[in-house]
């Protein structure tokens, strides 16, 4: 694949952008500071960028970059610009999961709280796919996501609801709003390798995801194995938003904006726009990321809360112009 | 010979009636079949039907001899091509994008080629770049068409590859169907101007009700009796220099 000027000048960000997170936070450092972090990297200097600041910024940008591209994966199997995790309720799927673990008292096994989170996220993409084999229509699917998302928020509420020590429900809520707080290099250890797994199944997907730009009966008959191009992508999709909520939570619409800002520059192929969506979902994240951390706020800000301040009005202005293409 | 596509006492059931009833028929290589009828008559799922898209109820369906059930994706696709009624574009790639997908079996640079010869056949050569969706609908049905005819399936089908072409794309885009049968492919088209049906296919299959009325050459087909019974019609075709022209009036007029 060769690198294009779009996804050289988002690489090039992200990079600068990577280094800025790690470089600036709540502690200010020296110059003799960041000297002795470079070249020592065991000492107390070091331990804040290499130790905190780093793997929180690479968490952020695999749990930005995975939700890109899950965004556009399914928006090009779903036809829909407006498709994505949160919209179409995976994320709140993985959210509920994360909630029943934590009041199931599983927040202290390791790993249990990830692993309903990605087995509820996976549950969750499932319902759509049947749902989106049954409705042709885009709106129909949108409406069928808010259905899905409303449901899975009722079911948390009442998770909260019988909820009987504070404790429990203030974790769960931590979990809801979605953060990258106090992440290590641990968590992107085990959250690279589904991620890198689905990204292997998008990729593997992207001639079906072309081919669907004509929608399923023209599809069906252009000789491209549809239903093994369709399994990879939806497989792909919900394991990169599996793995992205059981790490950092519930973060909404990086899916929707990282594909919608570099559509025009992938002159709108929806195969070629899966590696800058994937980079620009990691360049939003790590951006969110560092506002949270360096905006003078008593409480820090919750990244999930950042990305649905900015994200909802975004998802209503993309809404009013998709209306074109589905005039027909 | 073998025949291209065959029905055989196909039936297809949609919410509890039968939209298409015991249908049978067969086109050979090298022929031009028209399906007409009224609306709700059954054409769209007739030629589903044929291709493996709606499930029989009865009957069967063949493609080159096979039947349909038993085909691969690949295998179907290398037997027929498709042009649905639905014109929904998702992404506004470049029209030769969109035309180069009919030719995903061959390299690129070939599949390109391909894209902006089809274009220019069907009068499309200077909006080759043009998105898709900054185009009119019935240019957007020509790029569907300029797929179609770069597949390399020997049968080709196209749902109404007419609709919303002015009068003289739509001359042009049966012309360049015709093209294609005249190379010997064979090609399945459904059609409302039977003006139009009548003088660009070799035979016309008019279906009402589910049913096949004619299964005929156009004069045949259209005759004053069919009109009246599959499309309550009252006239007949006359021959002009320019070829035969529908000449009728409703058989029920003021009636709903």
């Amino acid at each position: 694949m060769k690198l294009s000027r779009q996804n050289l000048l988002l690489l090039v960000a992200l990079l600068a952008l990577a280094a800025l997170a790690v470089g600036f936070g709540e502690t200010a450092l020296s110059g003799a500071q960041y000297r002795m972090a470079l070249s020592r990297p065991e000492s107390p200097p070091g331990e804040i960028l290499w130790g905190l600041r780093a793997p929180r910024a690479a968490v952020a940008a695999l749990v930005g970059a995975a939700l890109g591209l899950s965004g556009a994966v399914m928006q090009g199997l779903l036809r829909n610009p407006l498709a994505e995790p949160g919209v179409l309720g995976v994320s709140a799927g993985g959210g509920l999961g994360a909630a029943l673990a934590i009041a199931a008292g599983l927040a202290s096994a390791p790993g249990g709280v990830e692993l309903a989170a990605l087995v509820g996220a996976l549950a969750a993409g499932g319902f759509v796919v049947t749902a989106a084999a049954r409705f042709r229509e885009p709106e129909t699917l949108i409406l069928m996501g808010v259905a899905l998302s409303a449901f899975g928020g009722a079911l948390t509420a009442l998770v909260f609801n019988f909820s009987r020590s504070p404790m429990t429900t203030a974790e769960m809520m931590a979990w809801l709003m979605g953060s990258v707080e106090n992440r290590d290099w641990s968590d992107a250890a085990w959250a690279a390798p589904p991620m890198l797994l689905g990204l292997g199944l998008c990729l593997y997907a992207r001639p079906g995801l072309l081919m669907m730009t004509l929608g399923e009966e023209t599809a069906a008959l252009s000789g491209l194995p549809m239903a093994r191009l369709r399994a990879a992508a939806v497989a792909g999709a919900a394991l990169l938003t599996g793995a992205a909520v059981a790490v950092s939570g519930v973060i909404g619409f990086v899916g929707l904006a990282a594909p919608h800002l570099v559509r025009a520059g992938a002159r709108n192929d929806p195969a070629a726009i899966l590696a800058p969506s994937a980079l620009s979902g990691a360049i939003l994240l790590v951006s969110a990321d560092l506002i949270a951390r360096v905006l003078p706020t008593e409480v820090e800000l919750k990244l999930g809360v950042v990305t649905a301040l900015f994200g909802a009005p975004l998802f209503a202005t993309i809404a009013w112009r998709a209306a074109r293409s589905w005039r027909g | 010979m073998t025949a291209r596509a065959e029905l055989i006492g196909a039936s297809v059931r949609l919410g509890g009636r039968l939209a298409l009833d015991n249908v049978s028929l067969s086109l050979a290589s090298g022929e031009m079949v028209g399906v007409v009828g009224p609306n709700g008559a059954g054409k769209t799922t007739l030629l589903r039907a044929l291709l493996g898209l709606a499930t029989l109820a009865h009957g069967a369906a063949r493609l080159g001899g096979r039947s349909v059930a038993g085909l691969s994706g690949a295998q179907r696709a290398d037997l027929a091509a498709y042009m649905p009624q639905e014109r929904r574009v998702a992404w506004s790639l470049p029209a030769w994008r969109i035309a180069a997908l009919g030719a995903v079996d061959r390299p690129a640079g070939l599949a390109r080629a391909a894209a902006l010869e089809s274009l220019a056949r069907l009068g499309l050569a200077d909006l080759a770049e043009r998105g898709v969706l900054d185009m009119s609908g019935g240019e957007r049905g020509r790029v569907l068409l300029a797929r179609l005819l770069i597949t390399r399936a020997p049968l080709l089908v196209a749902d109404e590859p007419t609709a919303g072409l002015d009068p003289d794309a739509q001359f042009l885009a049966l012309e360049r169907l015709r093209d294609e049968a005249g190379e010997g492919r064979a090609v399945l088209v459904t059609l409302h101007d039977l003006t139009l049906a009548a003088r660009t296919c070799d035979r016309l299959i008019v279906l009402s009700g589910g049913r096949i009325l004619a299964n005929a050459p156009p004069a045949a087909a259209l005759s004053p009796e069919i009109l009246a019974g599959a499309f309550q019609l009252e006239g007949g075709l006359i021959d002009t220099p320019s070829g035969p022209v529908l000449a009728a009036r409703r058989l029920h007029p003021g009636q709903a």
